[in-house]
């Protein structure tokens, strides 16, 4: 009963958005307000509609209604409580339900806190979002839906993944989905600037918090799915370039992008038409992400549901939104002239550079992503492009960014002098350098890696403490620091972020030691100046999995570190392995050990690694995410509704058509 | 993210990637060995290199490679071998030739022709008078004489 409510509740969703597309767009045209208002209690009612269809089928999960095919799919009494809920979104039905959720709470909360929009222009974005909702709806509701019953029902469920049965990847997707649907929020912003043949600073100012919201959701999302595979995989990588991770990361960038060009639009008045078509490109690679994911067209390790029918329904909505966004843009984009004038030596002029290096390197990964299908197409070579390539051809450009950021976010708006900013910059400059050489003289390998990472680490680190600093006049600096803008300390933040990210995948990449041996019961090993001894291997009973456990102890010298408990699990319902890897966390370096099979002549396979700085990998993940979360918060953006609101009132601006 | 590639095992308890019976007593070969891995695909697995797979066939192709090296191959003969076996999708650094070289140069190309479209984009900004700013419009002018007059 509560499953065919939640079913219904989805048609009737189906049925609204459709109106929520129509109304709205024909009231802005028409000028007509009650036709325009309906948008919001529209955006409301998609959402509470979707809302409830959404709780009908995490309520089927949690009670364990195996009369719901998807739940007998997924579930498992025995699961505990986490995973019967994470199981709602472990699967491509329900995955799609809570895309569709997320979509309308965005048109919600467009709806809710958009009160500084013109009327026109607010009805148009809700009814652009009211599209795609629709799109998806129709995609839930005919392809995958989540609510069909199966007859007899189950005694028990299928049980979900193991390896989605753990904390870091419950709360993955979730995050995931927010960020790649946040950019639909973007994609509404831009097509109803278009339809409305207007861009100007204030749209810049409204539609960089959602991109802001959106990215900032993208960079947790993925860096709960990079560290899930650090500790899950059993040998401690972090990325793969993979296909689906690609779709990940290509949205990312773009996002990193627009957020930027957004500044530009918001200060200055330049880049409308760019701004535009990254917010375009930017959910257009969302949509390509949920299509590689789901069409299984490029064979990738996470594909969940490899279905023609699916796919080709996903591509037909990446080309009628996509293809159609991008033909009004065709039509529009003369409409929107630029204002701002700026020398060559400026912050726009950084800040253009820096789109370029994040379009170039967000074009690369798609080539990279898609070549194996377009090759094997076009030119009959079935051939793999792996990480080698990816690292080959992406990380020039990172480099090349890294080393140009702290001197643009440092350059005046307008027209700069380099030499000025790079005297500002000496202090940091000469830290980087001494970290490097330090670096190189302090490390056995001789690789380049080590020490140019950490250089690069030193140079956005100190250039973003520079930056902060530089706002004071000599010596009130420490006091002004505290009153400075929350959207200043978030640069300074997620610029650090970045560093501190570079810093750990250089590290880890350069310096990791690994250790692959038979040990028995009281043998150790040395490694990185660490002792690991096996003491035992015991089985353990899980809630619905067996392990095999090893009992490890981790010392330095003759201190005792940690005692380890690496595991195996065995899943029996769904009849799956998974390594769970014993990790010492640490500032500098972690030590990972994973136990493997027992041999013939006894002991036990193990492997243990060191890893030097590995956390700083997510650490400046989180620091990135950090710094969104203080520039979203900056009162620029609360304080602005309100006079923007008087403003607008005041001046009834003129729409350029 | 691996998990397709462990569904394929099913039951059989994970054989994790590199295991100590495979490594070689020389740790030159060894190491060579692990560098021409790193670049060999698992061709079971999706995207996965032969060093890190946990499936029979990666070991079946670890073993292979270094079999190789210790009759004498030198890392580029090895690596031809198996292409020749198991065909060009074994690689995961893709050969630079022929429709390839589409792959290689895309980038760079992109790259070269963003800098040049970005750099007479700065050209014009640069270059063009700030409208509005200083410049009356024709209505401001009959405005202002206006003023003027009265």
């Amino acid at each position: 009963m509560i499953a065919e409510l939640g079913h219904f509740a989805l048609i009737l969703g189906f049925i609204v958005s459709l109106l929520q597309v129509v109304v709205p767009l024909v009231g802005a045209a028409k000028r007509w307000p009650g036709w325009m208002r309906f948008s919001e209690p529209g955006a409301n009612v998609l959402f509470l509609l979707t809302g409830f269809s959404f709780a009908a089928l995490t309520y089927s999960f949690v009670v364990s209604d195996f009369s719901v095919k998807l739940v007998w799919m997924n579930s498992h009494t025995a699961k505990p409580m986490l995973y019967k809920i994470s199981g709602v979104w472990g699967n491509h039905e329900g995955s799609m339900l809570l895309w569709v959720l997320i979509l309308t709470l965005f048109g919600a909360m467009a709806a809710w806190f958009g009160d500084g929009l013109p009327p026109t222009l607010k009805a148009r974005i809700l009814a652009v979002q009211a599209s795609i909702t629709a799109a998806f709806m129709a995609f839930v509701l005919f392809t995958s839906n989540p609510f069909l019953r199966m007859d007899p029902a189950a005694m028990n469920g299928q049980d979900l993944n193991p390896l989605l049965q753990d904390p870091g990847l419950a709360f993955h997707p979730p995050f995931l989905y927010l960020g790649y649907v946040g950019l639909s929020m973007a994609f509404s912003f831009a097509v109803a600037a278009l339809i409305e043949g207007r861009v100007d600073a204030a749209w810049g100012r409204w539609v960089r918090p959602w991109t802001l919201a959106a990215w900032i959701f993208l960079t947790i999302g993925i860096g709960l799915g990079s560290w899930w595979a650090y500790y899950e995989l059993g040998w401690g990588g972090f990325w793969f370039w993979d296909p689906v991770e690609n779709a990940s990361f290509m949205p990312w960038l773009i996002a990193v992008a627009l957020l930027h060009s957004a500044v530009v639009v918001e200060k200055r008045e330049s880049l409308k038409s760019w701004t535009i078509l990254l917010s375009i490109i930017a959910f257009g690679f969302s949509l390509i992400g949920a299509f590689i994911t789901r069409s299984g067209i490029i064979t990738s390790v996470h594909a969940f549901a490899t279905d023609p029918e699916r796919g080709v329904f996903l591509l037909l909505i990446l080309a009628v939104f996509v293809g159609g966004a991008l033909t009004l843009f065709a039509f529009r984009a003369g409409v929107m002239e630029a204002k701002g004038v700026f020398g060559v030596v400026s912050r726009e002029s950084a800040l253009v550079l820096n789109n370029l290096l994040l379009a170039v390197s967000a074009f690369i990964v798609f080539v990279g992503t898609i070549w194996p299908l377009v090759s094997e197409l076009l030119f009959d070579r079935k051939l793999s492009v792996g990480e080698p390539w990816f690292n080959a051809s992406f990380t020039p450009l990172m480099v090349l960014l890294g080393l140009v950021l702290p001197l643009g976010a440092m350059l005046p708006w307008k027209r700069g002098k380099l030499g000025r900013v790079a005297k500002r910059l000496t202090g940091a400059f000469v830290l980087a350098v001494s970290v490097g050489a330090l670096v190189w003289a302090i490390q056995e390998e001789r690789s380049a890696l080590g020490p140019i990472g950490l250089m690069l680490a030193a140079w956005l680190v100190a250039g973003s403490a520079t930056d902060l600093l530089s706002r004071g006049r000599k010596g009130e600096r420490f006091a002004r620091l505290l009153r400075l803008p929350r959207a200043d300390w978030g640069k300074a933040v997620a610029h650090a972020g970045l560093g501190v990210t570079i810093a750990g995948i250089s590290g880890m990449l350069a310096w990791q030691q690994e250790d692959i041996r038979v040990m028995k019961y009281g043998d150790s090993l040395e490694l990185a100046g660490y002792t690991i001894t096996l003491n035992e291997v015991k089985r353990v009973q899980g809630p619905n999995y067996i392990s095999t456990m090893g009992d490890v102890t981790l010392s330095k010298g003759a201190r005792e570190i940690a005692t380890l408990t690496p595991e195996k699990r065995v899943y029996p319902v769904a009849g799956m392995p998974t390594t769970e890897a014993a990790i010492d966390i640490g500032f500098w370096r972690d030590i990972y050990v994973v136990v493997g099979d027992p041999q013939d002549n006894g002991g036990w396979a193990m492997r243990s690694y060191f890893k030097p700085l590995a956390n700083w990998i997510w650490g400046g993940a989180i620091l990135m995410a950090l710094g969104g979360a203080l520039s979203l918060s900056d009162r620029r953006y609360r304080v602005a509704a309100g006079a923007r609101k008087a403003a607008i009132e005041k001046v009834p601006g003129v729409p350029a058509e | 993210m691996r998990w397709l590639c462990l569904t394929l095992m099913l039951w059989a308890a994970p054989a994790l990637a590199v295991q100590p019976d495979e490594i070689l007593s020389d740790p030159a070969l060894e190491e060579r060995a692990r560098a021409i891995s790193k670049n060999l695909r698992c061709l079971v697995c999706r995207n996965e290199n032969i060093d890190d797979s946990n499936a029979e066939l990666a070991r079946d192709l670890r073993l292979l490679v270094r079999e190789r090296l210790v009759q004498g191959d030198s890392d580029v003969e090895t690596v031809d071998f198996i292409v020749a076996r198991y065909g060009e999708y074994v690689l995961l650094t893709p050969k630079a030739a022929g429709s390839n070289l589409i792959l290689y140069y895309a980038g760079p190309a992109m790259f070269l022709f963003a800098l040049l479209a970005g750099g007479l984009y700065l050209r014009t900004r640069s270059q063009t008078k700030p409208e509005g700013s200083d410049a009356l419009s024709e209505e401001e002018k009959v405005r202002l004489k206006e003023i003027m007059r009265e």
